[in-house]
């Protein structure tokens, strides 16, 4: 698969994306230590899930970089639209959600 | 696939690089951003990837068995740095084939440092020493990149390639208090490499013709000349070290400038090698289309293990 790429009236025609990987691709998460999260790393191609761990252990972990592996198919994402962003979390329209929207007193001490 | 109003999506991009912001994949971007970008990224994944072959090269006549250790450990390293950067360069949404296709058609192209050969064990030296070091001082320059997939791979990048680095300084260090003959290898191997590493910062300023936009786009955020001098001048006092000579007659410290002034580069040879006239350019492409034929039935018989344990 090609990762979708965000268009617009006018864009010439892509070149590129057409063709078929042979192996699907495999987006990579690592924990890097106990107590953390996994985390994106990478993408990599694999013919199925076994090896793509695997190969992302020689490909993302040579240098202990990480305790944990997983993998997802790169087409099995959703992701959000990142106009959507703009709409939704660019605009601070709820400033009374943060702790520093309210004023307390200094005498009161840290809150 | 949204599509957007161009206005208001070339805007929300120039604010994003004007504020030193990164651009991610799923962000609009102008076509020629995207082209420049996978140009840019294929380039230096397929670098990557050929130069894995210099250096496989002298891994069965290391000189020792810790020297083939660290050889291998080093071009299995090259092997990932290609995987990283292809994989950002996917993002843009071109295919792992299509790039594979395009380098083996000759349609993108690999640094040309990797079309000169590697004729004695110094040269591991003096390619750790200098390739990657003029590699380096690239990256570091490009973790600041404006497109966020590539900026990281860099981070990940730059991170080992100071192993790279330090690995071939010490190959040098130690031919260079060896016997005389070890120490004339090492010579050898700086006269051969100089001007290429040199050549691998990119065509002057003046002549470079797609510099100028890119540093707009804050892809690239120092221009070849100036990388070019920053790494003359980290490079020659590590040669004194050596005691080695750099083969430039003009090379000298300039007080006023405050940097190495250096001779003219061979443009020529630069362009020769470029087009596909380089002593191993031949040789590199084809054992690289011989290595994917040749082991396509590997690929084939992983899907097909895979279909049928589905």
């Amino acid at each position: 698969m090609a990762y979708s790429v965000p268009r617009m009236e006018g864009d010439e025609d892509h070149e590129f994306g057409e063709q078929e990987a042979g192996w699907p691709m495999w987006e990579v998460f690592i924990r890097q230590r106990r107590g953390m999260s996994h985390v994106h790393a990478g993408s990599l191609h694999a013919a199925d899930a076994e090896t793509a761990v695997q190969n992302a252990r020689d490909v993302y972990t040579r240098r202990q970089e990480g305790v944990s592996i997983w993998v997802v198919r790169s087409s099995e994402v959703t992701a959000f639209d990142p106009e959507d962003a703009a709409d939704y979390i660019d605009a601070n329209e709820k400033p009374y959600r943060h702790a520093t929207f309210y004023e307390i007193p200094e005498e009161v001490g840290h809150m | 696939m949204t599509l957007l109003t161009t206005q208001s999506a070339e805007e929300r991009f120039q604010r994003i690089i004007d504020a030193d912001d990164k651009i991610e994949s799923a962000d609009w971007m102008p076509e020629g951003y995207r082209k420049t970008l996978i140009r840019q990224i294929a380039q230096h994944a397929h670098s990557e990837v050929i130069g894995m072959q210099p250096e496989g090269n002298w891994i069965s006549r290391a000189p020792s068995l810790k020297r083939k250790a660290i050889l291998m450990a080093k071009v299995q390293d090259e092997a990932g740095h290609g995987l990283y950067l292809y994989s950002a360069a996917e993002t843009l949404g071109v295919t792992r084939d299509e790039m594979t296709e395009l380098l083996h058609t000759g349609r993108q192209k690999y640094s040309s440092i990797f079309n000169y050969p590697t004729l004695s064990w110094a040269d591991m030296g003096a390619i750790g020493w200098l390739v990657d070091g003029a590699a380096i001082t690239n990256q570091v320059m490009l973790t600041r990149c404006s497109y966020g997939p590539y900026s990281r791979a860099m981070v990940r990048i730059c991170k080992e390639e100071s192993f790279h680095q330090r690995q071939g300084y010490e190959i040098m260090l130690v031919l260079s208090n060896g016997t005389g003959e070890q120490k004339a290898m090492a010579q050898d191997a700086l006269d051969r490499w100089w001007w290429p590493s040199l050549m691998m910062f990119g065509p002057n300023d003046s002549d470079s013709t797609h510099s100028e936009q890119s540093m707009a786009w804050k892809i690239k955020r120092v221009s070849n000349d100036d990388l070019r001098q920053q790494f003359v001048d980290m490079t020659v006092p590590q040669a004194d070290y050596l005691g080695l000579t750099i083969p430039d007659p003009d090379l000298r410290w300039d007080k006023e400038r405050n940097h190495y002034d250096f001779g003219d580069i061979d443009w020529d040879e630069f362009w020769a090698v470029v087009k596909g006239n380089g002593p191993m350019n031949r040789e590199r492409i084809e054992n690289k289309v011989g290595a994917w034929d040749d082991n396509a039935w590997v690929r084939d018989a992983a899907l097909a293990h895979a279909a049928r344990n589905r």
